[in-house]
């Protein structure tokens, strides 16, 4: 009997391997596959297309004697966390052995760069526009607009960045793709450096990742052949959350401090080593493959307004059903927190989402009805970012929260800008005297004057985005600051 | 693996800087005032910028840690499924060095840890207190 258990960091975390040891050692052929990414069910044991989980080694004698009725949730492709997702970008999660390129060739692997190769690089990159893929790493910037200009500058050298630096807390996606269907990524940067006449790749995986650092380091090996005249090198971060912002990214990469850079020179036209450089997130370029093997038009038939396609969305923090939700921009807010995550995992109340990570903001309920979408994001004071939500609950105290943007943002600021550098620091301070209840109006306001200064002053979005959560906590939650008053 | 082998292994390749950090502290456990100098003349870089590198990671040591170290992830999804009731509910192990790690990936499954490679999730106060008992 066949039995299927995902081998990513998050199943092994839940204990997946010592339910694997447990099948083997019944005399089980267990096959280790990627996560279908039912975060609550994990470890997710699946035999025959059926899934039991959360599984733990006591209940595997049960499952194998056709019992656990409990654990049991009936085929998963049917489950309704699945079926009423559209997974492009996640077209493999939970079918495929991560590293078996006989199941990423039989699910279409390599389709996508054949396509490439076959119409050249004006037409990919013509391609990449009309299907209006924007960049998934938080800024939103079309893909394809980036390729064209870096396909249009001049060098003998230019490069391909992959940026895995994935610090937002509530995201996971670039992880799972990582760990999960590794080749579909390198895939994607083969297409690009086909498409901007780049020969050599990086990928920046961060530290926290040694698992998803494993299994690119044996993708890029076992492909090599595949992608030549292509090459892909893996490197690591050394945690430095700032180093996921890609002028910083392309300085650590060169060996420097994560120090951000000005802007311009674009990193399209100077970018790693001064030279032309595409710096694209895990999902961008992991969506690329789909985009050439099925047409822009498929892929731009997903979607609303300017955010074209799929966003794999990533529920995550106090929540019921959490995980990865891939579908079709437009979903409201409210119905990936409640409908699709179930509400709050605790079964208290929700009281708000922080929506894009840490530097993103945090949303009442009353704008649940939010539509997930890159403007009707920004038309509520927030931001999608990299489409990690993390669900609070009642307990939580808004003040706190708004303080720890703040302290974030001093402990990882890379020091190049003043408001960035200086103003967190005092950011601290001040909401420090608003926890103690010192003259709360008055450093409240000092507070909306400081995220004005961070917000137009700083170099990049660390500083520059700290404001959201910030203010986005004062704005909604107010009583949990003028609470504290002892005036 | 001596330092010169570090280096020697890096040889020719772009922005080595990072990978022979990585790999002389992965060798030595930090990184020392000796290495920064090696490195900085091998690498035809000053001191000061070797050190500058070296002090921006919060992944780099300058002093050897000899206790096993816990990296508890402190991030907002972690926060809100519970983990700072968890440190404050942490019995204080003198044995073991707890660090602040911001997001490992695991925010739907926190609280989440990691010791060296391993990861563990869906922590509490008696799995967290086994987890640090055990290294």
């Amino acid at each position: 009997m066949k039995v299927r258990i995902s081998d990513d960091a998050l199943a092994i975390a839940c204990g997946a391997d010592a339910v694997a040891k447990a099948f083997t050692d019944a005399g089980s052929d267990v096959e280790r596959v990627s996560s279908w990414g039912m975060h609550w069910l994990e470890p997710l044991v699946e035999i025959n297309g059926i899934g039991f989980g959360p599984v733990t080694p006591a209940d595997v004698a049960d499952i194998l004697a056709g019992g656990a009725d409990t654990l049991c949730i009936g085929p998963i492709a049917a489950h309704p966390f699945i079926a009423r997702q559209q997974r492009l970008t996640f077209a493999r999660a939970g079918k495929t052995r991560p590293l078996d390129l006989d199941d990423y060739y039989a699910t279409g692997g390599w389709q996508g760069l054949a396509k490439a190769r076959e119409i050249g690089p004006s037409a990919s990159i013509e391609a990449l526009i009309t299907s209006g893929l924007r960049g998934r790493g938080g800024a939103g910037f079309p893909a394809g607009i980036k390729w064209r200009t870096v396909a249009g500058a001049q060098s003998p050298q230019k490069y391909i960045v992959c940026n895995a630096d994935e610090g937002d807390s509530g995201t996971f996606a670039d992880r799972m793709v990582m760990e999960g269907d590794p080749y579909v990524l390198i895939e994607g940067m083969a297409i690009a450096g086909h498409a901007v006449g780049a020969s050599k790749g990086y990928v920046y995986i961060r530290s926290e990742y040694p698992h998803a650092i494993a299994k690119m380091e044996a993708a890029v090996k076992a492909c090599a052949h595949l992608i030549a005249p292509f090459d892909v090198e893996i490197r690591v971060g050394a945690g430095a959350y700032v180093c996921g912002e890609e002028t910083s990214l392309l300085n650590s990469l060169e060996g420097k401090r994560g120090e951000v850079r000005a802007k311009p020179p674009l990193p399209a036209l100077e970018g790693l080593f001064g030279k032309p450089t595409v710096v694209n997130n895990v999902l961008t370029l992991a969506t690329v493959p789909w985009v050439l093997a099925n047409g822009a038009e498929a892929y731009a038939a997903y979607g609303m307004g300017r955010s074209r396609g799929t966003m794999p969305i990533q529920i995550a923090g106090n929540v019921k059903y959490g995980g990865l939700f891939e579908t079709a921009f437009g979903i409201t807010l409210g119905e990936l927190v409640n409908d699709i995550g179930g509400g709050s995992g605790s079964g208290r109340q929700v009281r708000c989402v922080q929506v894009g990570g840490p530097l993103g903001a945090y949303h009442p309920p009353s704008q649940f009805d939010t539509p997930f979408d890159y403007e009707a994001f920004t038309g509520v004071d927030g931001l999608i970012g990299h489409g990690g939500l993390v669900v609070f609950d009642e307990t939580v105290d808004m003040a706190s929260q708004a303080r720890f943007a703040m302290e974030f943002c001093a402990a990882e600021s890379c020091g190049k800008c003043t408001p960035c550098r200086l103003g967190s620091t005092r950011g601290t301070e001040t909401l420090d005297r608003v926890l103690a209840g010192e003259n709360v109006d008055a450093n409240l306001a000092l507070i909306e004057d400081l995220c004005d200064t961070m917000k137009f002053g700083s170099l990049c979005a660390l500083g520059g985005f700290t404001p959201y959560p910030v203010l986005s906590a004062i704005t909604h939650f107010r009583e949990d600051f003028v609470v504290r008053n002892k005036a | 693996m001596s330092l010169a082998d570090i280096l020697a292994r890096h040889k020719g390749r772009e922005g080595p800087l990072l990978p022979i950090l990585h790999d002389v502290q992965a060798e030595f456990g930090h990184v020392s005032e000796d290495a920064i100098r090696t490195i900085a003349s091998d690498l035809n870089l000053t001191r000061a910028e070797v050190h500058g590198v070296v002090s921006f990671y919060h992944d780099y040591r300058s002093t050897p840690e000899p206790r096993p170290v816990i990296k508890l992830c402190r991030a907002e999804a972690c926060q809100a499924r519970g983990v700072e009731a968890l440190v404050s509910a942490m019995t204080p192990n003198p044995a073991v060095k707890v660090e602040t790690v911001y997001c490992l990936g695991l925010c739907s499954v926190g609280p989440a840890a990691m010791v060296g490679t391993g990861v563990y999730a869906r922590l509490d106060s008696a799995k967290l207190e086994m987890l640090v008992k055990s290294l």
